[in-house]
C-alpha cells in the first residue's frame, strides 16, 4: 500500500463554476496553433523554421540556443504562418496554420529514451528544480516527480483526462523510469487503478488542502532537494504524451482541459491541443459584453489572456472569472461583505458554511503594503520552510540567506495560496520568480 | 453612491502625475480607497483572485476592539472627577461620560492630526499609498496617557514617535518599536512630572464646557493609581474593593487601561477575528502570573500574582500592544517566548525597581528589541536542519 502523507496546512478556495466531469462534444476546429517560447521558463530559443515552411506534427519549430538538442515541436501539421518577434528581435511565438492532413513525423521508439524525448520535443515539457525552469539535458536528476492531481480551485481533474489513456500513462511512467527513479503523487480521493497501483514508480498519497497537489510540496515531503541536487518534474498529462509516443512513435499533444469558472456558461472538459487558439474552446461559453478575465491556465497561477490567445504549453485548464474593474463597492473596510471569501473571521462569510461556492473577481481588494501580519503564509504553506522569512530574504536580495532558507525547493506556484491570503497584497509569485531568476544567473 | 463614484472618477485626473492637485494625490487616494474598495485588478504573472482581507480591514477591527476600553475610559474620567469633587451623588451616568468624552476628544484629534499629517506628507513625498497603521496608533496613544496630559506634549510625542520610530525605518511594517509605546516613552522620560508626577495627573480637575466639576481641594486630586500606591506602601493599606474596582475599571489610571472587562471584550474580538495572536496574548499573562507568584513566594513583594495582571497597564499592554505583529516575534514558537518574557520583565520592573511602579511599557519596548533575536533562533533551527540534511544525503 502506498504511503499516505497527511497535510494540515493549506486552503481550499471553493469557486463557482467547477467543470462537470464529462468531455463535451468536439469543439470548433481552431484555425491557428502557436508555440510560445516564454511558456518554457528560462528558455533562450532559436527558431529553426521560416514562414511558409510546411511542418508535420512533431517537427521542430524552435530549439534551445544553449542546448540545440532540446527541440520544441509543432502540435499539428500545417504551414508556418508567422514567426513573431518583439523588441530586440526576441522570439515571441511561432504560429502554424493547420492543413488538416494529420501528417505526423514517425519516430523510432527502440533506441535511447532520452534521445527520443529530446528529438520529439517532449523533453521540452520537463521542468527542473531548483529554479523551476525548463530542464537541462546535461543534468543528472536524482528523481523525476509527477503529481497526478492539481488541488487549486477550478483545476482539471486528472482522472477525467486519464480515462481511456491508462495504458499510455503507464507506458509514459515506464519510459521515465529509464531516466531516473520516478515518484508519483496522488490524492486521497483518486481511485483509478492506473494511479493507485502504478508500476515502475513509488506512489505517495497526499491528503490535505491546496497546495497539496503542487509537485514542490510533494518533493519537500518525500525527498527534499538539497543544494547541488536536481529534480525533474513533469505534468501528469505530459506523462501521457510520452506514453503515446512510446506506443505509436508519433507526437500527439492532445489534452483534456477543463473550461471552468463562474463566467463559463457550461463548465466542462474539452479536447484541445497544446497551443490551440482559445476562441475555439470558449465558443458560445462566455458573454463577450461583460468585463471578463480569461486565464490561460489556473486561476491561481495562470496568465491573463483573451479569446485571441493560445492555450499555454503547460496549461491544463482555461478559467474565466469577472474582471471586477467596473465594481464600485463601498466602505469595504467595515461592511460585512457576505459575498466575499475570506480566511479572516473579520468577514462574516464563514457564517454561511464551508460548502458555499464563491464568485470572486480579479480585484486585488486592497493596497500593497509591507509585510504586516505574521504567520499568514505559514498557515497555507505545507513545507518545512519559513515562507515569510524566505520572501523577505528575496526582497532584500540576500542570496546566502535565500539558500539557507530553502529557495532551491520552491517554485512560484507554491506561493500561490499564500499570495491569495496575504493581507499586505504582495505579489509573491512574481517576487519568487524574480528571486529564482537572479539566483540562477548568479550560480551559472 | 453611484454619483459619488462618478464624481471621484471625474476629479481623479487632477490628482494624477501632471494634474494641478498632484500634491494631494496621497490624500485623494487615501480617501478614495476609504470610500470604495480599490478596483485595481491583479497584474499579469500573479494570482488572479485575492482574499477580501486587507490591512484596512485589520486595522479597522483593532480600532473596534479598542472601543469598549475607550468608551469606558471616558466614563471613568467623569467618575473620578465627580469622586474627587465629592459630588458623586449629583452626577449622572451620561454626564460623567460626556465629561470624559470632552476631556479625551481633543487628545484624539491632536494625535490624529499630527500623526496623519506626517503620514500623508511622507506618503506623498515617497509616492506611496497612505498606510493605515497610524489609525490604530493614533487612538492608542491618547488611551495610554493620563487624562491631564497637555495637548502640546502629546503633539510633540506623536510627531517624534511617528518620525523616529516609524517613518525613518520605512513606515508601517518596517518599524522595530511599537510607535504608540515610543510616544508614551518619550512623554514618560521627557516630562516625568506630567506622566506620574506627584500623583496629581490621573484625575481631571476642571470642568469642561459646563460638564463635570471643578475640584477645589488639592488633596482630592492626588489620587494615586492603586499600583502606584502598592509600590509605595505595599498592598497592606489598601482595601479589598480595589481588586473589584480594577476589574470593573473605576480606579485612577491612564485613559483606556483601567477596566479589565472592557479590555476583555476587545481581546475577545481580536482573538475571534484572528487579528491578534492568542499565543502572544496568553503567554504574556502566563509569564506575568508566574513571575508574580514567584516574587511573592520568595517574599519580595506582598502583591498577589493575580493583582499584577489586573492592575495598571498589564492587561491593556498584553492585549493591544504585545500583539502588534510588526514589532513582535513572527515565528509561531517565538511568540510564546516573546510573550512569556514580556510578562516576566513587566513584573520584574514593578517589583524590583523602586523608581517605576509600572513596567509594562518598558517590558514591551525591551522585548521589541529582542523579538528579532528570538525569531533568529527559531529560523536558525530550520536552517541547520536543512544543512544537516544536505550532509547526510
Amino acid at each position: 500500500m502506498a504511503k499516505v502523507i497527511k497535510l494540515r496546512k493549506g486552503l481550499d478556495v471553493r469557486l463557482k463554476g467547477k467543470a462537470v466531469p464529462e468531455v463535451a462534444a468536439a469543439v470548433k476546429a481552431a484555425d491557428e496553433f502557436v508555440l510560445v517560447p516564454d511558456d518554457f521558463v528560462g528558455l533562450k530559443p532559436r527558431v529553426v523554421v521560416k514562414e511558409g515552411d510546411s511542418v508535420r506534427a512533431g517537427d521542430a519549430l524552435f530549439v534551445d540556443k544553449l542546448h540545440p538538442e532540446v527541440k520544441f515541436v509543432s502540435p499539428v501539421s500545417g504551414t508556418v504562418s508567422l514567426v513573431e518577434r518583439g523588441e530586440r528581435r526576441k522570439l515571441l511565438s511561432v504560429r502554424v496554420k493547420p492543413d488538416g492532413s494529420g501528417a505526423a513525423r514517425e519516430f523510432d521508439t527502440k533506441g535511447d529514451v532520452k534521445a527520443l524525448l529530446l528529438e520529439s520535443g517532449l523533453f521540452g515539457f520537463f521542468r527542473s528544480r531548483p529554479y523551476d525552469v525548463t530542464a537541462n539535458p546535461e543534468d543528472k536528476p536524482k528523481a523525476i516527480f509527477v503529481s497526478a492531481f492539481n488541488s487549486m480551485p477550478l483545476a482539471q481533474d486528472f482522472e477525467v483526462a486519464l480515462k481511456g489513456q491508462e495504458t499510455e500513462f503507464q507506458a509514459g511512467i515506464d519510459a521515465l523510469a529509464q531516466l531516473a527513479p520516478v515518484y508519483l503523487g496522488i490524492s486521497a480521493q483518486q481511485t483509478s487503478s492506473a494511479l493507485t497501483v502504478a508500476k515502475q514508480c513509488e506512489v505517495n498519497v497526499f491528503d490535505g488542502p491546496a497546495p497539496a497537489g503542487n509537485v514542490g510540496v510533494q518533493i519537500n515531503h518525500v525527498w527534499p532537494i538539497n543544494k547541488g541536487e536536481v529534480v525533474w518534474t513533469l505534468g501528469a498529462e505530459e506523462v501521457i504524451f510520452v506514453g503515446r509516443l512510446m506506443k505509436t512513435g508519433r507526437v500527439n499533444l492532445e489534452r483534456t482541459i477543463a473550461v471552468a469558472g463562474s463566467e463559463v456558461k457550461k463548465p466542462c472538459y474539452v479536447k484541445a491541443f497544446v497551443g490551440q487558439k482559445i476562441d475555439s474552446l470558449l465558443e458560445g461559453q462566455i458573454d463577450t459584453e461583460k468585463h471578463l478575465r480569461i486565464i490561460n491556465g489556473n486561476v491561481m497561477t495562470g496568465l491573463k489572456t483573451s479569446t485571441d490567445g493560445f492555450l499555454a504549453a503547460h496549461a491544463t485548464e482555461i478559467n474565466v472569472i469577472p474582471e471586477g474593474d467596473d465594481n464600485a463597492e463601498m466602505l469595504g473596510w467595515i461592511m460585512p461583505r457576505f459575498n466575499e471569501f475570506s480566511t479572516s473571521r473579520s468577514y462574516f462569510s464563514w457564517l454561511l458554511g464551508k460548502k458555499r461556492e464563491y464568485v470572486l473577481d480579479a480585484r486585488v481588494k486592497g493596497g500593497e503594503r509591507h509585510m504586516i501580519m505574521s504567520g499568514e503564509y505559514d498557515k497555507v504553506f505545507p513545507m518545512d520552510i519559513y515562507a515569510g522569512f524566505l520572501v523577505k530574504a528575496i526582497i532584500a536580495g540576500d542570496i546566502d540567506r535565500q539558500e539557507q532558507l530553502g529557495i532551491y525547493e520552491v517554485a512560484p506556484e507554491d506561493f500561490a495560496i499564500a499570495e491569495f491570503v496575504d493581507s499586505s497584497k504582495l505579489e509573491l509569485q512574481r517576487i519568487v520568480r524574480e528571486g529564482l531568476d537572479i539566483l540562477r544567473k548568479e550560480n551559472e | 453612491m453611484k454619483a459619488l463614484r462618478n464624481y471621484l472618477d471625474k476629479i481623479k485626473p487632477n490628482f494624477e502625475e501632471g494634474g494641478k492637485l498632484h500634491a494631494f494625490q496621497s490624500l485623494f487616494d487615501g480617501l478614495e480607497t476609504f470610500a470604495f474598495v480599490p478596483r485595481t485588478t491583479s497584474r499579469i504573472g500573479s494570482v488572479n483572485i485575492h482574499d477580501a482581507i486587507d490591512s484596512k480591514r485589520i486595522i479597522s477591527f483593532v480600532i473596534i476592539a479598542l472601543m469598549p476600553a475607550l468608551l469606558f475610559g471616558m466614563y471613568n474620567i467623569g467618575y473620578q472627577n465627580a469622586l474627587a469633587a465629592g459630588t458623586l451623588g449629583e452626577a449622572t451616568l451620561l454626564g460623567m461620560w460626556w465629561f470624559g468624552f470632552l476631556a479625551v476628544l481633543p487628545k484624539i484629534v491632536v494625535s490624529y492630526a499630527v500623526g496623519l499629517g506626517i503620514e500623508f506628507t511622507v506618503a506623498q513625498w515617497k509616492h506611496e499609498e497612505i498606510q493605515e497603521g497610524f489609525l490604530a496608533t493614533g487612538i492608542l496613544i491618547p488611551m495610554i496617557v493620563p487624562v491631564t496630559t497637555p495637548l502640546w506634549m502629546l503633539a510633540v510625542a506623536v510627531a517624534a514617535s511617528v518620525i523616529l520610530a516609524k517613518e525613518i525605518f520605512g513606515g508601517t511594517g518596517m518599524n522595530i518599536f511599537n510607535p504608540a509605546l515610543v510616544a508614551r516613552a518619550i512623554l514618560f522620560f521627557s516630562y516625568p512630572s506630567a506622566m506620574t508626577g506627584d500623583n496629581t495627573v490621573w484625575v481631571a480637575g476642571k470642568s469642561i464646557l459646563g460638564a463635570g466639576f471643578d475640584v477645589t481641594s488639592a488633596d482630592a486630586l492626588s489620587g494615586a493609581t492603586p499600583l502606584g500606591m502598592a509600590a509605595q506602601e505595599g498592598f497592606a493599606g489598601y482595601d479589598q474593593t480595589t481588586i473589584c474596582n480594577a476589574i470593573s475599571g473605576l480606579i485612577p489610571g491612564s485613559v483606556g487601561e483601567t477596566s479589565l472587562i472592557a479590555i476583555a471584550l476587545g481581546a475577545a474580538l481580536l482573538l475571534w477575528t484572528g487579528v491578534a495572536s492568542w499565543k502572544t496574548m496568553l503567554s504574556v499573562f502566563v509569564g506575568g502570573a508566574a513571575t508574580g507568584w514567584l516574587m511573592q513566594a520568595v517574599g519580595l513583594t506582598s502583591i498577589q500574582w493575580y493583582e499584577h495582571l489586573v492592575l495598571g497597564g498589564f492587561a491593556f499592554g498584553a492585549v493591544f500592544m504585545a500583539t502588534d505583529p510588526v514589532t513582535g516575534a513572527r515565528t509561531e514558537g517565538g511568540k510564546y517566548i516573546y510573550g512569556l518574557l514580556i510578562g516576566f520583565v513587566a513584573v520584574m520592573v514593578r517589583v524590583m525597581n523602586p523608581g517605576f511602579p509600572e513596567g509594562m511599557m518598558l517590558a514591551i519596548l525591551f522585548m521589541n528589541v529582542f523579538a528579532p533575536l528570538i525569531d533568529y533562533c527559531f529560523v536558525q533551527r530550520n536552517i541547520s536542519r536543512r544543512a544537516k540534511r544536505a550532509v547526510q544525503k
